[in-house]
């Protein structure tokens, strides 16, 4: 790295990682333990919304129904995010060790992994590492098996609520909020739900211990966390990074020397245009993030950036409720209009309403963050929604 | 166990309520309305439409009111700036999608985005119009029913009608985002398809999305037409509900209004499909004793038990699709209405010295299958297609609208002969239940010579709105030729609404029912809950029809089917006796397998 307040850091991809021993000295630990270390740890879910992991492990372990799950949601399907895959493919064992951690701390006898549709072609390698992580569990004598279900390829499923519809068999809607997932997730009992990347870093931190895992990053974001680099950048890849950098630092090490905006967290997550690189932070004291960073230089138009992610909301809600549904093709047409003349400049106010009420109405997490795109989109490069 | 109670304020008042309960309950506690669309009383809660939005202290969104249970200490606003656009947005998003041609729409007046937008005084649209960007398509090929997608609001209320009251999923979601609708299985037809023809999904559809097929125009055809004679018949459970769709309260009973208002629209003949009800009961009621002499006496091992009612057309279907190894165990008779249609061509028409030809026949029903029965092949023994029109009560309605008739002021008159007297048994036809209590009432009396040994007539096993009802009678003091039942113990059952069909039927197939006779309506209250009944629909409202409808019975001078006089006059002059060569001609029939998918 050239940047010195960019660290790199390689917790994760390291492959001298004693598998075993990490399990089992988790193992040992009593469930309560287990989930104190990972309170200690400050992790926070690594999907973007940030939930505390150790909260979500506790609040399932209290419930007192004996069948519990926990899920895998490796239906990464962000725009410009393909670290799950990353992981998924190098080491695929610490999701495993993630997953039994948590069913040992939960009280869990079965897991799924619930599968991206598109990532098929890593099927077969993981069932075969299945094959060697069951035959460790069944020797050191833990009663926990993993089960992968394939996706079909709709966004949706990302969702976690979709997700358990979807492995149920039902078509990919979310549910309604309360009863959230640690009471009532897959087949309706008490699941812890992670995306692939919190669980290997669940795992990892019984290999470093808390206080390592604290020692980096910020007050609010904790640790360092996995990047999919893309756009107009010449270093596009997966890079683990501290968490707490500045979009300018990041900049300063990614870009091409022409970056005009930064899409962070893809096209759920916030643009940041250059005047505001300096002073935004990445993580949860600034713009959060699942992982994805695209990088625009000044060739790009951002009408088109925007028009882009529009109609891959416009296609991707699932449909159920009004706002998402309608609102995303609302949305879409209406800078259509304004860009062709068709309705006046200030149609783009009455569409960031409409963003607005999306943003608090709709029944899930998709239809919410339509709105983070939109508005940091058209406040930043108004002039280019008109001309 | 006592639940919970949870404290919370809304709109600044307190209130308790118990736990579980959902903000949009405890609002209607405090009566404060909140609009809602795709919430309906009878199916689970989907939180689709998000019309019914409310302000939560401490959430960043506003949750649906429908969706969300208390919690103690919630402070709810129902009626904020922020509420009231967000609501506003919703209900104008909507708008844009939907096809909103209301003055050319079926259900002008009648619908439930309509009566929002006015509430809300949308008056300009306020986002574009995407009406001309949507490849919306109508499927009209139904006898019953009518689907048009561009009239979709897609808050799905048809979908969990037609899965969790009907269990039957002809409807389904297909496809995302822009592209969602409402289709059926490979987007065939409805015809095509699974579809019962029940109704259920019309009656709760909000808007003009699903609608019947209606016959207005060609009933107003055939009655202005002076070379035809009209004849129409009225179902046991039109009489409790025709008031609710022209002003008045659910449970009155509008018989004789109803009889004079058919008379004033110009036809013919107001007769009563009560008269062949009862003449069900005497067919089926001696089919089922015959089919248990076959049994017990003759020990045929060929003979079908338990026997099933054939009423309802729409669970007639369902059978046919989900269980078509039972066909033959449902009676052979026909239903009351394609009874009536036989005879109206055949016996009617020499009674009253009339060409078969120059008769058209039109019926008055709950129910939107019934279409579908009158158009079935197997439905034209009198040489003629037996029913020419199904109106619903609906349609009844709108007929009595376009005449100019005040209905509320109508005095009250009777239905003409023949077929035209009827019993209190055929009216319970309109209630679940109903058909088990009139067979036993006849079969009981056919067998002993007693009257059912329940007070008043009144076998209140039966009667209710469980689900699935068990009763049984036992059989003592037999006359001679009927001694082989001595002892016996009558079992029947009785089920409503598809999903309750089903449940008896398993029971029926795992071979863990020893029911003699099962009655089952496709519709939850059976008829007076049928597709095609007025709308809203909910259990309190069925509860007050058929309410009513035991009143009417109570009411009735005869109560026993067999000693309906024109019942009896039909048999001297006409058939014989049940189940004669000329019954079976006529008043029985066969039903045909048909594909699941």
């Amino acid at each position: 790295m050239s940047n010195n307040f960019l660290r790199r850091v390689d917790l994760i991809f390291d492959k001298d990682c004693d598998f075993k021993q990490v399990l089992q000295s988790a193992y040992q630990k009593s469930n309560d333990e287990i989930i104190n270390e990972l309170l200690e740890s400050g992790l926070k879910g690594r999907g973007g919304a940030g939930f505390p992991t150790a909260l979500k492990w506790k609040f399932t372990a209290e419930q007192p129904d004996p069948e519990k799950y926990v899920v895998c949601n490796a239906d990464e399907g962000e725009p410009g995010t393909f670290k799950d895959r990353e992981i998924l493919f190098q080491v695929p064992m610490k999701v495993f060790g993630g997953m039994a951690i948590c069913a040992k701390a939960i009280g869990a006898k079965e897991g799924y992994i619930y599968l991206r549709g598109e990532y098929r072609f890593l099927l077969k390698e993981l069932e075969s590492q299945l094959e060697v992580f069951h035959a460790l569990l069944d020797e050191m004598k833990i009663p926990f098996r993993i089960k992968i279900i394939m996706g079909s390829g709709a966004y949706i499923c990302g969702e976690e609520s979709a997700l358990f519809e979807s492995m149920e068999g039902d078509r990919g809607e979310p549910r309604n909020k309360p009863p959230y997932p640690t009471v009532s997730g897959f087949r309706k009992k008490p699941t812890v739900i992670n995306n692939v990347e919190t669980l290997v870093y669940s795992f990892m931190i019984f290999r470093y211990g808390a206080r390592k895992f604290k020692e980096l990053g910020t007050a609010d974001s904790r640790g360092s966390k996995v990047f999919s680099v893309s756009g107009d950048t010449p270093k596009p890849g997966i890079y683990e990074l501290e968490l707490g950098m500045t979009v300018e630092q990041f900049v300063e090490e990614f870009g091409d020397g022409d970056t005009k905006a930064v899409q962070v967290g893809g096209a759920s997550g916030f643009c940041v245009p250059r005047k505001k690189f300096k002073d935004t932070i990445i993580g949860f004291e600034g713009v959060p993030t699942g992982g994805s960073m695209m990088l625009f230089n000044s060739s790009r138009s951002m009408f088109n950036v925007l028009h882009n992610y529009l109609e891959f909301f416009e296609e991707e809600s699932c449909g159920q409720c009004t706002p998402c549904r309608v609102g995303c093709q609302q949305l879409k047409l209406g800078i259509e209009a304004v860009k062709k003349g068709e309705k006046h400049a200030n149609y783009l106010e009455q569409l960031q309403k409409l963003a607005q009420t999306m943003k608090i109405t709709a029944k899930c997490g998709l239809g919410q963050s339509v709105a983070n795109s939109f508005f940091s989109i058209v406040e930043n490069f108004k002039e280019e929604m008109i001309y | 166990m006592m639940a919970k109670q949870i404290n919370l304020t809304i709109d600044g008042m307190p209130i308790t309520v118990d736990e579980g309960t959902t903000i949009l309950q405890a609002a209607k506690k405090l009566n404060i309305h909140i609009p809602t669309l795709c919430y309906h009383d009878d199916l689970c809660v989907a939180g689709n439409c998000r019309v019914c939005v409310v302000e939560m202290k401490g959430s960043r969104t506003l949750p649906a009111s429908c969706a969300m249970p208390v919690a103690e200490g919630m402070e709810i606003q129902t009626n904020t700036i922020k509420v009231r656009t967000a609501r506003k947005h919703i209900i104008d998003l909507l708008l844009s999608e939907h096809n909103a041609k209301c003055t050319t729409c079926y259900k002008n007046g009648n619908c439930e985005l309509q009566e929002l937008a006015a509430e809300y005084k949308i008056s300009e649209p306020m986002f574009i119009d995407l009406v001309p960007h949507k490849n919306y398509q109508m499927d009209a090929y139904s006898p019953s029913i009518i689907k048009d997608d561009s009239k979709c609001i897609r808050c799905q209320r048809c979908v969990r009608t037609c899965e969790e009251l009907q269990h039957v999923s002809a409807l389904g979601v297909a496809y995302k985002g822009d592209k969602m609708k409402i289709s059926t299985f490979f987007e065939n037809p409805m015809f095509e398809v699974v579809c019962t023809n029940c109704g259920q999904c019309v009656n709760r559809c909000p808007t003009g999305a699903l609608v019947e097929r209606n016959y207005v125009d060609e009933v107003w055809q055939a009655i202005f037409d002076e070379d035809k004679h009209v004849v129409v018949q009225t179902a046991p459970a039109v009489r409790v509900a025709l008031g609710e769709a022209l002003g008045m309260e659910p449970g009155e009973i509008v018989t004789g209004k109803m009889v004079t208002a058919l008379k004033r629209l110009g036809f013919d003949s107001v007769l009563d499909t009560d008269f062949s009800a009862d003449l069900t009961i005497m067919e089926e009621g001696f089919e089922l004793l015959g089919r248990l002499k076959k049994a017990l006496v003759d020990k045929d091992p060929n003979v079908r038990l338990p026997m099933a009612t054939s009423c309802s057309p729409g669970w007639i279907k369902f059978i046919e699709h989900t269980y078509p190894e039972y066909l033959d165990n449902l009676s052979t008779c026909k239903s009351p209405q394609q009874m009536f249609g036989a005879l109206a061509k055949t016996y009617y028409a020499q009674k009253r010295n009339l060409d078969p030809a120059k008769i058209v026949s039109v019926s008055i029903m709950p129910c939107t299958a019934k279409k579908f029965e009158a158009d079935r092949p197997e439905m034209r023994s009198s040489g003629y297609k037996d029913v020419d029109y199904v109106l619903t009560t609906r349609e009844l309605a709108i007929m009595i609208k376009q005449a100019g008739i005040d209905f509320a002021s109508l005095p009250e008159s009777h239905y003409d002969s023949v077929m035209g007297a009827s019993t209190g048994a055929a009216v319970i036809f309109g209630a679940t239940g109903g058909v088990m209590e009139a067979a036993l009432r006849t079969a009981y009396e056919v067998v002993t010579g007693r009257e059912v040994p329940f007070d008043g007539l009144n076998i209140t096993p039966v009667r209710g709105m469980d689900g699935v009802r068990e009763a049984a009678v036992k059989i003592e003091g037999t006359k001679p030729e009927w001694s082989f039942l001595e002892g016996a113990e009558l079992k029947t059952v009785v089920a409503h609404g598809l999903t309750n069909a089903k449940k008896v039927m398993d029971a029926v197939r795992d071979g863990k029912a020893n029911w003699h006779f099962i009655e089952i309506m496709a519709c939850p209250g059976g008829c007076i809950g049928g597709g095609g009944q007025p709308i809203p629909t909910n259990e309190e409202i069925r509860k007050k029809r058929a309410e009513a409808i035991y009143r009417e019975d109570e009411g009735m001078p005869i109560r026993k089917s067999h000693e309906n006089p024109e019942v009896l006059a039909i048999y001297k002059e006409f058939l014989g006796e049940p189940n004669s060569h000329k019954s079976h001609e006529l008043l029985h029939t066969h039903y045909k397998e048909r594909q699941r998918y």
